[in-house]
């Protein structure tokens, strides 16, 4: 068997994953943590207010990350989907349905921030433009994914049909991302490779940080929820049993 | 690959590529509509009638803001270089609105001929930098006029 396909095999077997996860996840929590802490000292503390939104700027260093998170989370749903639904790896169906209220989470945020921020810069809390319905529509991709998934009694059929929509869905990702291109919007453009001054290092900084430190809860918060769900789906099995009993 | 395999594969492409057709078509149908402004060139262009209400998207010019002693009425000028409307406002402004930025004013024209904005909003651009670094720039020569 090659390197790959034993890979696959071996993190796709439930008790391998449930128990090498059971070490990573505490690491992953810390750095978090510890990102976290320093994302938001240097963001809310060190980082300059901006010339002309003041420390209203700030919200950024919540919004950019969390809107970042819901795409990329979205994205891997779709990818995980598309091999779950193909080579029916059921470790990747428990890992997309364990995303999605992670991703529902963070689109919230950048809605809920974004909203924020709107109010005091452009005078209203939300505008129907492009980029923001497009994120909206993402939210509620999230939510179906999920009520698809609780939909079902058989938890392999639920996983499935989760996964087609996780798929068919991923359409609105580049629209989100290139609405502010394609279309006039209220929503600024992307800061990162225009022919502007951009972000300021000062500013950039403390977003990269806190960009860095959600993955690291999202990893953390990802694998947990698939432990739990793959407890509950095999608590008839074998390994369970053994792992309870142990415990005992 | 298995033939089991290869089948699924197939179907799962034949659905990616039949919701991303499905997708194009409907952003090209909807293109017009995605559009949250019109910038003073379409409004010219197109000769929108007095009463129908529009959102005008656009720079405030420089030195056309003129504020009524007495009440809130402001007036200025919106533009995107190549063409430029008249427009009045009567109601609290964003913090962000000043000569240069970009903003969204929502309303109607007038039969008198200029835009009588229900609603302004301001539009921030992709920027941000300490003000030292504001002033620096424009010092330098750039212009820091939102949009």
């Amino acid at each position: 068997m090659n390197p790959i396909m034993l890979f696959i095999h071996k993190t796709g077997s439930p008790p391998w994953f449930y128990q090498k996860t059971g070490y990573l996840i505490p690491w992953l929590w810390a750095i978090f943590l510890v990102l976290t802490a320093i994302g938001l000292y240097l963001g809310f503390v060190k980082a300059p207010v901006d010339y002309q939104q003041g420390t209203t700027v700030r919200i950024m260093y919540l919004h950019v990350p969390s809107a970042w998170m819901s795409m990329m989370i979205y994205g891997f749903m779709a990818i995980m989907g598309f091999i779950a639904l193909v080579w029916r790896i059921r470790m990747l169906e428990v890992l997309v349905i364990s995303s999605a209220p992670v991703g529902a989470a963070f689109t919230m945020i950048a809605l809920l921030t974004g909203s924020m921020w709107g109010r005091p810069m452009w005078g209203t809390f939300w505008v129907w433009d492009a980029r923001l319905t497009s994120e909206l529509v993402l939210l509620f991709l999230y939510f179906g994914v999920i009520a698809l998934y609780n939909a079902y009694d058989e938890p392999r059929k639920a996983a499935r049909a989760a996964s087609l929509l996780s798929i068919v869905g991923a359409f609105n990702l580049p629209i989100i991302y290139f609405s502010v291109e394609w279309w006039n919007t209220l929503h600024q453009g992307s800061s990162f490779g225009g022919d502007g001054p951009g972000i300021h290092p000062e500013m950039l900084w403390p977003l990269l940080i806190m960009a860095t430190a959600v993955k690291f809860f999202y990893g953390a918060n990802l694998l947990t929820r698939a432990r739990l769900t793959l407890l509950k789906q095999d608590h008839r099995k074998r390994w369970v049993q053994d792992l309870v009993s142990e415990e005992h | 690959m298995t033939p089991t395999r290869k089948r699924r594969l197939i179907g799962v492409l034949v659905i990616i590529i039949g919701v991303g057709a499905a997708s194009v078509v409907a952003m090209k149908a909807l293109n017009e509509n995605m559009l949250y402004f019109w910038s003073p060139s379409d409004v010219k262009e197109q000769s929108v009638p007095a009463g129908k209400r529009i959102r005008l998207g656009g720079l405030v010019a420089g030195g056309s803001v003129s504020r009524a002693p007495d009440s809130l009425e402001v007036s200025f000028i919106v533009t995107d270089g190549a063409a430029s409307i008249e427009t009045r406002f009567d109601g609290i402004l964003p913090d962000l609105f000043r000569e240069g930025q970009g903003v969204i004013a929502i309303g109607e024209f007038s039969r008198e001929g200029y835009f009588q904005a229900a609603e302004v909003l301001a539009k921030h651009d992709e920027n941000y930098m300490p003000p030292e670094v504001a002033d620096a720039l424009e010092k330098a020569g750039h212009t820091e006029s939102g949009q």
